[in-house]
């Protein structure tokens, strides 16, 4: 059985790029008007003449592009100044440990934690109303659902900024901070100056993908528009997936070939960003050959900080605000807290969350168990054959990641509705582990090899045949990591939205595609329980993966953190 | 090259080449006897661990090597590292750290041997062998530096092993310790009638163990 | 409720063609092998509800209000607990969605054992479905045991629905009617508009205090229809298809409406409420102070749940205002057509139709007469509390017929591209 760990690789392959591979094909055809097995169309260029037809698509595709390059720009602005300014602090690991619960929160439920702080009847209105403003009744603002998108890049930013943190987080101990300070600050540059000269060229090389990640995701989210975005029009991706469920079979032609035209509006906004890219190296050349030292760059470190409290603390006190609502008898504005409290909104909730509840479990644990397992196939197979992935393994695994989800789900649909196994487990779970995969791999990459091989010779000299040396010393050892990836992958395919929606076709649905669809609604008691959930979930497997260890080795110290 | 007769008991090495690429890193033809040290000196770097990967069967792909390694006669060469019984011990004590000491020994201890009872009573008796009688149940992160040792080379003892390959393993230890741990390691290997192999950078280690040195240049 | 969507006739494009064509050989070979799908007949009542037993019946329906949908979980444990049926209720957000689902499957040949059982619908979406022959065939709800206590004299919309004739292939469920709702508390009842041009007026002496859900949302498409039907000069050209009249020069003073309407809208019409939900969060809120829905108990309901405080009050306007059916129908290619049967017989029947009409659980019309039940159910129906927002049924005031589906269609079409900054 041994032999077969090469099945991991083939399989992770097959799984990343399949279903990528697949899902463009299947839209790609479409789009031209050929649809084998579906029936209808007919082929040309038709359904992008329509496309572009459609009133208001330029003024679409500008929202997607620059509420995509807005949020990737500003959350990596602050990570890399909050860096800069507190690499190495207290404040740092303080932070570090605040923002850890957020990268793990769906999006949707961060977009729903700041729709109700910042609506015009929101928390923060009722908290200065009417003593402050002198409103008795909301101010007609539009603020959610604003033509600019500032919120939906608020929600982004909030959401963006501790996945980035991670990430750079993960990449600090390869780059020498702490040296380049001493030897920047021994020539006269500020904490900031110098760390953006000596240290961040390096982690940014290193937190690249993950940055294209943000990129892709911000550029054609939906969940977050829906909640959050412009209404007149929709962002792109908003959009598409209207057209996706119009009834009118020709609207699925054309959501596919405006699927194609998210693809390229997200590889426009990468080719931005390459330039943004060396535009910013230049400009750093230029500021060091001047030798721009910026001593005194202490308000850099305070906006910095603030920012990143920002972020924080509004996810925080939204999620607070949702679970107050979903407690709360009649509330009127501006009351800051409900006039009465009644347990009858979770009365009402709760028979219905069982099922969502329960797909959201099956299929979480399922992808994340199956995921844990193709990776560590995967790494067992690396250790067998000495061979690493190369460039072009790493830009596989964050293919699903890259490519926007609409562009390659519209196909796998179509697929799967010719297959017959739409709305399905089994291809629930599979379009699940698409996404669960990449970050599963990626959570198990260092500590998977940075594990001391030595002790699996020391296990193969006293007689163990590799078999037992992996189930025995290898993976009891790694039981912390593997947990963590397995919370890691369990809130990824809690988080997933789209293709809960799209691929469990309303027949399957879980926590956070209803909580998308009770949105709409804006039944905020009824949200306020479903966010609920989405918040407990991952934290509870985070809870998991630290518990579990910490009793299972109570009695070893040399496995505690 | 020498003529030696491979069936004779004890580490056979036999016109062992071990290349990176063009280099030559090791290339020699050795007899070790059981109970006797055969000491490989070198600076780091020069290839001294590489020799002990592929004895024990996991030389990094990365390497090139030809030549035998037989042990009582049997060639080995091509085994599987687990069943080449090859006992090792380096400069870290290595326990397992999320199994008790006696755990580790349990371990250890071949799957032949059946039933709690004679295996407790196989590991206890190995305990008392390393002075370390009573410690079974303890946590091993919460032993000494020395202890740590001991138990790993009672570890690797229980284990049957057919010779023991020896990584720099009193390095880490500091001088009165280094001194007794030798005593024990070489005096147990005797009493096993084990050959070892040891790789060492520390010249004191040579002379301790008193067997036939050689030196690889870098 | 919010049922309906755009759904757009054939068109004379080469898709349409290829897809007839496509559609045509696929049925002539379908009817080849399998000849007829079996279809249980109502008439032998019996053996249908034999059939029933153990199917599971996946009922597609809107669920984004939570009265509905725990009503429907109660209808679930009744039909598991006398007929031995699970009930599934696939939660829409558009009902469109559903006939997609049947149209897709249609065209992929699937002609059997289809993903949907039973629909809610009505408007364009039961237009649609009948025309392109996707129910099951004509008569099966007048054959169901509890059609003869529907009061098809004096509701005609049972067997018209927006001009369509039903003939018998879809069930009625339940009755709208447009209706207002205000804050007592902020808004005197003698100052309340009681036509459309009177609600534009007030809106422009209360400016940011209306809205209406943008199309296609069902309840803001029938705010559309209302304001079209007020403004157009005779109402008699909506009861054709909108092909034969100068859509431009009907619906022009709709438009005209509308414009003067969003400069004084909430927003400034530059964004719009998604739902009657969401208008119902508006109007606690205070930021909305007139607010309507397809349901003349839906504010009574909404104070039961203290989503609104309770001096909410109703009102319609004096000449009268929209109001229709909603039905359920099954689909040509259900799995479980006995199963659908008896759940549409269900939800037809006097208990579940008393229940539905409760304010405390849903407070949806029933379209059941009172002189056709007997006594002692109409004495429930009677005993109902409405609600203290509800007006009795007396006071509702006249129903306006719904426009032919073709006018919704043009008309949000139209307001799409009005509406819809950019470009």
């Amino acid at each position: 059985m041994f032999r077969l760990t090469y099945l991991g690789p083939a399989l992770a392959v097959l799984l990343l790029a399949g279903p990528v591979g697949f899902g463009l094909a299947g839209t790609v055809l479409p789009a031209f008007g050929i649809s084998p097995g579906f029936g209808g169309g007919s082929f040309g260029l038709h359904y992008f003449r329509e496309l572009f037809a459609q009133p208001a698509l330029f003024c679409s595709i500008t929202l997607s592009l620059t509420s995509g390059l807005a949020s990737a720009v500003l959350s990596l602005l602050i990570v890399m100044l909050f860096t800069a300014a507190f690499a190495g602090t207290a404040t740092f690991r303080r932070m570090q440990h605040l923002l850890g619960p957020l990268l793990s929160l769906p999006h949707a439920a961060a977009a729903l934690a700041i729709a109700f702080l910042v609506a015009p009847s929101g928390m923060i209105m009722r908290l200065i109303s009417p003593e402050l403003t002198g409103w008795e009744r909301p101010p007609d603002l539009l603020i959610v659902h604003d033509p600019l998108a500032l919120s939906m890049i608020g929600a982004l930013v909030a959401k963006e900024v501790p996945f980035l943190l991670l990430m750079t987080l993960a990449a600090l101990p390869q780059a020498p901070v702490e040296r380049v300070r001493q030897l920047t600050g021994a020539l006269g540059y500020g904490r900031v100056a110098g760390f953006i000269h000596g240290a961040w060229p390096g982690i940014y090389r290193q937190i690249r993908l993950p940055v294209f990640a943000v990129i892709a995701f911000a550029s054609s989210n939906v969940e977050v528009a829906l909640i959050l975005g412009p209404t007149q029009p929709q962002t792109l991706a908003a959009r598409l997936v209207t057209w996706m469920s119009d009834p009118d079979l020709s609207q699925r032609y054309l959501a596919s070939a405006g699927a194609l035209l998210q693809l390229g509006v997200t590889g426009l906004a990468f080719a931005i960003w390459l330039g943004l890219e060396r535009l910013c190296a230049a400009l750093r050349n230029k500021a060091a050959c001047g030798g721009l030292r910026m001593r005194r760059d202490r308000a850099v470190q305070v906006v910095s900080l603030t920012a990143m409290i920002l972020a924080a603390g509004a996810i925080f006190a939204g999620l607070a605000a949702l679970a107050v609502w979903s407690f709360a008898g009649l509330w009127q504005f501006p009351d800051f807290l409900p006039g009465s409290f009644t347990l009858r909104n979770w009365m009402k909730a709760l028979p219905r969350v069982v099922e969502p509840l329960g797909t959201t479990l099956t299929i979480g644990v399922a992808s994340a168990f199956i995921a844990a397992i193709l990776s560590v196939l995967c790494f067992v197979h690396e250790d067998r054959t000495g061979k690493r992935a190369g460039r072009g393994g790493q830009a596989l695994i964050y293919l699903p990641l890259i490519v926007p989800q609409v562009t390659f789900i519209f196909g796998l649909q179509f697929l799967l509705v010719a297959s017959g196994w739409l709305a399905t487990l089994p291809a629930l779970l599979f379009a699940h582990l698409v996404f669960v995969m990449p970050y599963a791999y990626l959570c198990l990459k260092d500590p998977w090899r940075s594990f001391d091989r030595r002790y699996e010779q020391v296990a193969a000299g006293l007689g163990k045949s590799p078999m037992t040396t992996l189930f025995r010393i290898r993976l009891p050892m790694m039981l912390r990591p593997l947990l963590v990836l397995f919370a890691i992958g369990f809130s990824v395919s809690v988080g997933l939205y789209l293709p809960t929606v799209l691929i469990g076709a309303g027949r399957l649905t879980t926590i956070t595609s209803e909580a998308v669809a009770l949105a709409s609604g804006g039944n905020r008691r009824i949200i306020g329980v479903y966010a609920f959930f989405q918040m407990l979930l991952p934290v509870a497997g985070f809870a998991i993966a630290t518990l579990v260890p910490a009793l299972i080795f109570r009695r070893f110290r040399g496995m505690q953190v | 090259m020498t003529d030696i007769v491979t069936d004779k008991a004890g580490l056979l090495l036999q016109d062992v080449v071990i290349r990176h690429g063009e280099r030559v890193l090791v290339a020699l033809t050795q007899h070790v006897a059981p109970g006797e040290v055969l000491t490989v000196m070198g600076p780091s770097g020069a290839g001294k661990s590489t020799l002990l990967g592929f004895i024990g069967g996991f030389l990094d792909p990365v390497f090139d090597a030809e030549g035998r390694v037989i042990v009582d006669g049997d060639d080995i060469t091509d085994a599987a590292p687990e069943t080449r019984h090859a006992g090792l011990l380096f400069q870290d004590p290595l326990l397992f750290p999320h199994m008790s000491v006696a755990g580790n020994l349990m371990f250890a201890l071949p799957a032949d041997i059946r039933g709690h009872m004679p295996r407790m009573a196989l590991v206890n008796e190995a305990l008392r062998g390393v002075d370390l009688e009573g410690l079974g149940e303890r946590d091993p992160e919460t032993l000494s530096g020395g202890q740590k040792a001991r138990v790993a080379l009672a570890r690797v003892l229980l284990s049957r092993p057919r010779m023991l390959l020896l990584d720099e393993p009193f390095s880490k230890l500091d001088q009165a310790l280094r001194g007794q741990m030798r005593e024990l390691v070489f005096a147990k290997a005797r009493e096993s009638r084990l050959p070892v192999l040891l790789v060492t950078h520390d010249p004191a280690d040579a002379q301790a163990a008193g067997g036939t040195t050689i030196t690889i240049e870098p | 409720m919010a049922l309906a969507l755009v759904l757009n006739q054939p068109r004379n494009d080469p898709e349409v063609y290829v897809l007839k064509k496509l559609t045509i050989a696929l049925s002539l070979s379908i009817a080849g092998s399998f000849a007829h799908a079996h279809s249980p007949d109502p008439a032998k009542w019996e053996s249908v509800e034999a059939e029933a037993r153990g199917q599971t019946v996946y009922f597609n329906a809107w669920g984004g209000a939570e009265n509905i949908n725990s009503y429907l979980e109660w209808v679930g444990e009744e039909l598991r607990d006398c007929c031995d049926i699970k009930l599934v209720h696939v939660k829409l957000d558009d009902t469109a969605n559903a006939v997609a689902k049947v149209v897709a499957e249609r065209a992929a040949g699937r002609d059997e054992g289809g993903s949907v059982d039973l629909i809610w619908i009505n408007g364009e979406n039961f237009a649609s479905m009948k025309e392109r022959g996707l129910l099951l065939e004509k008569g099966w709800a007048e054959k169901l045991p509890n059609w003869a206590y529907v009061d098809v004299e004096n509701k005609p919309t049972v067997l018209n629905d927006f001009t369509t004739p039903v003939e018998g292939q879809a069930a009625p469920w339940g009755m709208a009617k447009l209706v207002f709702f205000h804050d007592s508390a902020r808004i005197q009842e003698n100052a309340l508009p009681s036509s459309a041009e009177e609600l534009l007026e007030w809106a422009q002496a209360n400016p940011g205090r209306f809205s209406y859900p943008s199309p296609p949302d069902f309840i803001g498409s029938s705010f559309l229809k209302q304001v079209l039907i007020e403004t157009v000069g005779d109402a008699a050209v909506l009861q054709q298809p909108a092909d034969e009249a100068d859509f431009e020069t009907v619906s022009a003073p709709l438009f005209d409406y509308l414009d003067q309407l969003h400069r004084v809208a909430w927003r400034e019409g530059r964004a719009f409420p998604q739902n009657y939900p969401a208008m119902k969060q508006l109007l606690a809120d205070g930021e909305l102070e007139i607010i309507f829905a397809f349901n003349p108990s839906e504010a009574s309901n909404a104070i039961a749940n203290f989503e609104l405080p309770d001096t909410v009050r109703s009102f319609t306007f004096e000449e009268g205002t929209l109001g229709n059916t909603h039905f359920v129908a099954i689909p040509y290619n259900a799995s479980a057509k006995a199963g659908a049967l008896v759940t549409a017989n269900f939800l037809m029947s006097p208990e579940a139709q008393l229940r539905k009409q409760d304010p405390e659980v849903w407070g949806d019309p029933t379209v059941l007469g009172m002189d056709k039940l007997p006594e002692p159910l109409q004495t429930g129906f009677g005993a109902l509390d409405l609600g203290i927002a509800t007006l009795a049924p007396e006071e509702l005031g006249p129903v306006l017929e719904e426009p032919h589906p073709s006018w919704m269609e043009r008309v949000e079409e139209a307001w799409k591209r009005r509406y819809t900054v950019g470009n």
